[in-house]
């Protein structure tokens, strides 16, 4: 490229993270480490009740026989568990029954994110379950929820009041033994979001929790269970910021969907953890196992997701396709720049009749960064009919960082129809000019013809988010074309 | 309003422009001809900023200002406007949205307040017409999947709503069947006004029967080496390009 877009490229990818500040609250911890006692320890605090202590103990047994998986395409130096911190909660507990009551200091970092709680009350009608550190400081909508029979909570409260629902679902879809992280976060998940969505009802807003990692070396082990009974539907959003840290910070998540006849569970998340600096330095690892389960016939699942954060991305949000005519789609943008390192994907397991899955992800890479698509269309023996679509496009700013794309596919059934398609290209010199030579410049080029990349999967999001995703890509590809 | 003096352009180390000279006054049309690699594309992408062409010499000045001191941006906000021999495709972005930011950001640099969507629509659809277009062609994304001759139209199009002071023509008749060369012609001649200038670069003289010019240049070798009137286009069609060839090389 020419000298001019290589130093626009500099530019852009040497931009300071933009929501990189932290918020002086105390935060009640407990020691480093990992152990049994810990595990006591976390399971008191957070006054649990027996069967999810022994629960979390097997998981740990688990965990510790198991070995952390290194098939991905990354590389990163060893993690220490026994150096980080597996729980820390704000320490001033606000009540939950008014934002008044909420510690200012909080209230004052939802306002720097742009997610100020009255606001989105008011204008917006999105009920936010905001998890700030690990614990549940402010609910909204509850109770209009609660009127049509929807659960929406922190996970911690749905243990105590819908113990049932948790003990029926938890686990259910991403086994505490399914894998390396799912197993450590089985054994100290923090807190997270739960809903339910009672036989035939249709929720008529948007779900939303903003996670936000705050404590210093503290790692974070969400928790979300959704589940839509019989005819439900529900669109649940997930969006993050995260401040900016010097050590590298752990996240391992766990998202479980459960989906019985007829439903419909919309999953959207913009992810916007903190990437680490231009040189690599600092940055969430993100280790994230989402499932969503079409055990209902007709039920139908959809994950789409904005990945724009994170040093190491490790997630594949996966559709099991168990009821006859369920529908599972994927639609993905994940986008790298500077050491960034993602791997991400989806797995679609046809289990069901007449099963469909759409799977579109578009990658962008930039700086050095390596983004890798890695994606499993599976159709079971059973699975008369299935069909799968998928389309992998890469795009590729300046010519030292890379795209991968490791499509697998195992069919066992011969009346399955399996359509790939993958593309990679290089943002274009032509491109840019073209616009430039309509008056746009350098930055409003790249945005527009990223944004037109990505058009296939922002059109999937709610409008708001679709905006905020537009915003998220623009800063983190600030000047980053070459 | 343009003004050409002794320019030299190189690329990859070759040398294509070797001391051009060339005045294009405001209302006047010019054209370019010569055959293949004389340096007539060259030409039209160095005054619209492409960077891969490098100037050794020589200068362009555009309505007083220096244009090699100024981005492509910078220099479609002044009112420069390149009609792309091959016009870029930008999947996924709606062909009206696209002008509309191009329309804006011209007239934000000019202090002019940024059209709604309405008044752009009103502006486009009244565009569309000139030209023969579909309106459908709004809604589609930029030159992704249009024909050869819908992307020709679509840069006169876009020429025709964005009104340059200066507007390029880069071999816009190459591919172009007889009915989408009337409508080319026909939107650039609706254009045509005693305070803007056309650069029309072409290889045959089948353009000009449509867009009649007030001046013909022969470029050849990177220098202009014959200019006239109209009469000139007819006569090189007629003789071909051999005859400046030959006058090239005996020197005269």
């Amino acid at each position: 490229m020419s000298s001019t877009s290589t130093d626009q490229l500099e530019k852009l990818t040497q931009s300071e993270y933009k929501y990189g500040f932290t918020t002086e609250i105390e935060s009640d911890t407990i020691p480093k480490g990992l152990n049994e006692d810990i595990i006591r320890m976390l399971s008191a605090k957070k006054e649990e009740p027996e069967w999810l202590l022994e629960w979390r103990l097997k998981a740990f047994a688990n965990w510790q026989k198991m070995t952390e998986p290194n098939w991905a395409n990354l590389s990163y130096p060893p993690i220490d568990y026994q150096d980080a911190r597996y729980y820390s909660a704000p320490k001033k507990k606000p009540k939950l029954e008014s934002l008044d009551e909420v510690d200012p200091e909080l209230l004052e970092t939802f306002k720097k994110l742009g997610i100020s709680l009255e606001e989105q009350k008011r204008l917006t009608g999105v009920a936010v379950d905001a998890v700030f550190d690990s614990v549940s400081v402010a609910t909204t909508y509850k109770e209009k929820l609660g009127e049509l029979g929807i659960v929406f909570c922190s996970f911690s409260e749905a243990v105590k009041d819908h113990p049932e629902l948790v003990k029926k679902y938890m686990g259910s879809v991403v086994p505490a033994s399914d894998n390396f992280f799912a197993a450590l976060n089985s054994a100290v998940f923090s807190d997270g979001s739960f809903v339910f969505v009672p036989k035939g009802v249709r929720c008529p807003m948007e779900l939303s929790t903003y996670f936000r990692i705050n404590a210093a070396d503290t790692g974070q082990f969400e928790r979300t269970l959704i589940i839509a009974e019989e005819g439900a539907y529900v669109s649940y959003l997930e969006g993050c910021t995260a401040p900016m840290r010097d050590e590298n910070q752990l996240h391992a998540a766990v998202v479980e969907i459960v989906a019985l006849d007829d439903a419909e569970v919309k999953y959207s998340t913009v992810q916007n953890w903190y990437p680490g600096d231009k040189d690599g330095k600092g940055g969430i690892y993100n280790f994230v196992t989402k499932r969503g389960a079409c055990r209902g016939r007709n039920s139908k699942i959809r994950w789409t997701q904005v990945e724009t954060g994170s040093a190491i991305t490790w997630k594949y949000p996966s559709c099991i396709l168990q009821g006859d005519n369920s529908v599972g789609e994927f639609y993905s943008v994940a986008v790298t720049n500077n050491h960034q390192v993602a791997d991400t994907g989806t797995k679609m397991i046809h289990i069901g009749k007449n099963t469909k899955s759409t799977i579109i992800s578009k990658g962008i890479s930039a700086g050095v960064s390596q983004n890798s698509y890695r994606g499993l269309v599976k159709i079971m023996p059973g699975a008369e009919n299935a069909r799968n679509y998928s389309q992998c496009d890469s795009m590729l700013m300046g010519d030292r960082c890379g795209a991968h794309t490791f499509p697998y596919i195992e069919v066992k059934n011969p009346t399955a129809q399996l359509e790939h398609e993958a593309t990679t290209s290089k943002i274009g010199e032509d491109q840019i000019f073209y616009c430039k030579q309509r008056g746009l410049s350098e930055e409003d080029a790249i945005n527009l013809i990223v944004n037109g990349f990505c058009k296939e999967v922002f059109r999937e999001l709610p409008m708001e988010f679709a905006v905020e995703a537009q915003k998220l890509l623009e800063i983190s590809l600030e000047n980053s074309v070459g | 309003m343009l003004e050409i003096r002794n320019l030299h352009v190189e690329a990859d180390g070759n040398k294509i422009l070797n001391g051009l000279d060339l005045t294009v006054k405001a209302g006047d049309v010019h054209a370019i001809m010569g055959p293949n690699g004389s340096g007539k594309s060259t030409l039209a992408h160095v005054i619209a900023g492409r960077e891969e062409y490098e100037v050794t010499d020589g200068s362009i000045t555009f309505m007083g200002k220096d244009l090699l001191e100024m981005e492509p941006e910078e220099r479609a906000h002044a009112g420069v406007f390149l009609a792309f021999q091959y016009p870029v495709e930008i999947p996924g972005v709606n062909n009206t949205y696209f002008l509309k930011a191009a329309v804006n950001s011209v007239r934000k640099e000019q202090g002019l307040d940024e059209l709604d969507a309405v008044d752009f629509l009103k502006l486009v659809k009244e565009k569309l017409k000139v030209l023969h277009m579909e309106e459908s062609l709004l809604n589609r994304p930029v030159n992704d999947g249009f024909s050869g001759g819908e992307k020709k139209r679509n840069e006169i199009f876009q020429m025709a709503v964005l009104e340059p002071k200066l507007a390029i023509l880069d071999e816009t008749d190459s591919g172009l069947d007889i009915d989408a060369l009337k409508d080319v012609a026909n939107g650039v001649n609706a254009l045509r006004d005693e305070g803007r200038g056309f650069l029309v670069v072409t290889h045959y003289q089948r353009l000009l029967n449509y867009i009649v010019p007030d001046f013909v240049h022969v470029l050849y070798k990177g220098k202009i080496a014959r200019s006239g009137g109209k009469e000139l286009a007819l006569e090189l069609e007629e003789k071909g390009y051999s005859e400046i060839e030959e006058a090239a090389l005996s020197g005269k």
